[in-house]
């Protein structure tokens, strides 16, 4: 059988699988649609949590830019894991003893403000839209392989069915479909993960082998590594290439982002107790930890197998012809991610061998973005293994792509529509506004996917540093300061938003429309700083202001500093009321 | 009255466990992975240093531990207060 008939058969059984659960599972009323009726077990929910926070960028894209990054790159992997440490602490059990729907809810109550609801929604749109792009072009690259077609049908394809999985679905088909989405994505990643490590170390465990010696060379794989970098010219693996300050704020911004981005706060909104939602966030991180901790040995055994394959007979010796790229059977891959348009080689000094270096000689282009899907087909796994990493790549795309449209979906029918706009909307009329803010943000996603500001798990760190600047300051704020009012954590959310919003666009393109930028992210506006860093600064901006103009005009009502006490307070965690 | 002051007791001693917890994560993650990793660069593991293992695996690990140590520690703080649910 060909790769192609396999790798339909593999993601047409986990897709038939997803679609059969939510179709059981599916939403009848609206509080089902938006929490699942809080019947959630912990150790699932940790689960589902998972699959909805290990999107595209995770699995797809993460590996890849480590590869790529080496060391510069951790903040990835320390970002998007202390976040967690943040949410159980900082927010998710006062927010679970709330007991409301949504982010803006809450911050609308405790800000005593329909103006601060209404920018929290605003907020969490653009947020969630700038996530939803980077989806979009992690799932394009996927659905372009494994079709094999050109990126941009890929993403179309990709587009439509994620319109289709997430309309028919709430919350309820997601939490269940996501608990399969997990167990499909880690046996995915880690698989591959766990040949990989057996051929280069000789180690099963691939979190063990990033630290054991290379079989080859019977040196220590990094070592291996950065000398093999070394000669063709690139920096070292382990070194630090990028500044101590922005790595420092992009760390930062990636873990307040992680606690403030509305799609995983709300799965706290749907364990049955106060201390469930402490140990849920253990539990989410446990099952993201298992893809984290094997996200650097891929990065780094992928580089060496990537360069081992230019390079067959080491890095001093001749690189690989031309023809063994054009008929090999073992570089089919090559061939392959090129009608994707994502890889490219080019003879340009007609010596019949493509030579990858650091140097403007340097005649092969990858996408960082393929690096995990074309991993095992590097590495020469077998065709299963192949199908398998689609899959798995399909899957993290998707429930995160779903879990971010629910959230704006909410946002716009439950926090504009019913409490603002229409109070008398019926049940239906709700469900039905929820699916068209769906289709509208599929549709904008999709549209800004085809050009992206950068490969899916850049676009994604953009998204966390507009989290981190508005909404992660006013949570934090509202459950541990009394003394914040409404005009503090409306002028904070904004002037958050916009600085951080601005200095995006400034080095992005405005819109993420290219050529519109006046900087780069090489050569940044303020200091080193890039505009991925950018929300750490923008989150300082936000708690100074609330602060500021707080203290200047009236302290909050009795009742709502009664609201902060009591929330601080896990007992009377009832049901979730809606209004 | 002495509802309040025990709820307010609770609380501070809330807040003392996260700041504690705060202190650990920062040092595990942006101390060693980061700012203090030029320190720890005379500990060799694996073909790199200390610093690099806390930047790529260390800090995740340590993350876990900090998540449940606190979970557990405040279903106890819970009970002690009793405001357990």
């Amino acid at each position: 059988m060909d790769q192609f008939t396999l790798n339909l058969i593999v993601v047409g059984a986990t897709f038939a699988l997803y679609i059969g659960i939510a179709i059981w599972a599916r939403a009848g009323s609206t509080s089902e649609f938006y929490a699942a009726g809080r019947g959630v077990h912990p150790v699932l929910n940790g689960m589902a949590t998972g699959a909805d926070w290990m999107s595209a960028a995770s699995f797809i894209s993460m590996a890849g830019i480590i590869s790529f990054g080496g060391y510069d790159t951790s903040a990835y992997l320390m970002g998007w894991t202390g976040g967690y440490v943040l949410l159980a602490m900082l927010l998710a059990p006062y927010l679970r003893k709330f007991g409301k729907f949504t982010v803006p809810e809450f911050i609308g109550d405790r800000f005593y403000s329909q103006t601060a609801r209404t920018v929290a929604v605003i907020c969490l749109i653009v947020a969630s839209i700038t996530y939803v792009i980077g989806q979009m072009t992690g799932v394009g690259v996927a659905f372009s392989r494994f079709l094999e077609v050109d990126k941009t049908t890929g993403l179309l394809i990709g587009a439509a069915i994620v319109f289709f999985y997430a309309v028919i679905g709430g919350m309820k088909g997601i939490t269940y479909t996501q608990v399969a989405q997990y167990v499909v994505l880690i046996i995915a990643y880690t698989i591959p993960a766990i040949f990989i490590s057996l051929q280069l170390t000789g180690n099963p465990i691939p979190p063990l082998g990033l630290f054991s010696d290379h079989v080859g060379t019977g040196e220590p794989i990094l070592a291996t590594l950065n000398g093999l970098l070394q000669d063709l010219g690139f920096s070292e693996y382990t070194k630090q290439s990028d500044t101590t300050l922005n790595m420092f704020l992009f760390t930062v911004s990636l873990m307040i982002g992680t606690a403030g981005l509305p799609h995983v706060i709300v799965r706290f909104f749907t364990v049955p107790k106060v201390s469930d939602a402490r140990s849920s966030a253990g539990w989410a991180l446990v099952f993201i930890a298992l893809l984290y901790l094997t996200a650097p040995a891929v990065a780094a055994m992928a580089r060496v197998n990537l360069i081992d394959t230019f390079y067959p007979n080491g890095t001093k010796a001749e690189a690989v012809t031309l023809d063994a790229i054009q008929n090999d059977e073992a570089l089919d891959w090559v061939r392959n991610w090129e009608t994707t348009g994502l890889l490219a080689f080019d003879d340009k000094n007609g010596d019949g061998m493509i030579e990858y270096n650091a140097s403007a000689e340097n005649e092969l282009t990858v996408n960082r973005d393929i690096i995990t899907l074309a991993n095992p087909e590097i590495a020469n796994l077998p065709g299963w293994v192949i199908a398998l990493v689609a899959a798995g790549g399909l899957a993290a795309a998707l429930s995160t792509a779903a879990g971010l449209l629910m959230a704006i979906a909410s946002a716009v029918s439950h926090d504009l529509i019913k409490s603002q706009i229409n109070p008398s909307i019926s049940e239906k009329g709700e469900l039905t506004a929820a699916r068209i803010a769906m289709a509208v943000a599929i549709v904008v996603a999709t549209y800004l996917g085809l050009n992206p500001p950068g490969f899916a798990a850049q676009t994604v760190a953009l998204a966390f540093g507009l989290a981190a600047a508005s909404i992660f300051p006013a949570l934090m704020m509202g459950i541990f300061s009394k003394r914040i009012n409404n005009k503090g954590a409306v002028a904070g959310m904004v002037s958050g938003l916009v600085v951080t919003i601005v200095y995006i666009f400034l080095h992005k393109g405005w819109f993420f429309i290219a050529g519109t930028n006046s900087f780069t992210d090489a050569d940044p506006l303020l200091l080193s700083i890039k505009s991925t860093s950018f929300g750490s600064i923008g989150a300082l901006v936000n708690f100074a202001v609330a602060y500021v103009v707080s203290n200047a005009t009236d302290e909050p009502p009795v009742e709502i500093q009664e609201l902060v006490e009591s929330i601080r307070i896990p007992r009377g965690a009832g049901a979730a009321v809606d209004h | 009255m002495a509802e309040n002051s025990d709820n307010n007791a609770y609380w501070s001693a809330n807040k003392r466990i996260i700041g504690i917890s705060l202190v650990i994560w920062f040092i595990c993650s942006f101390g060693f992975g980061i700012l203090l990793r030029p320190m720890l660069a005379g500990i060799k593991i694996g073909g790199t240093d200390l610093g690099f293992w806390f930047a790529q695996q260390g800090s995740i690990l340590v993350f876990l531990v900090l998540i449940f140590a606190y979970a557990a520690r405040m279903n106890k703080l819970d009970k002690e207060h009793g405001v357990d649910e």
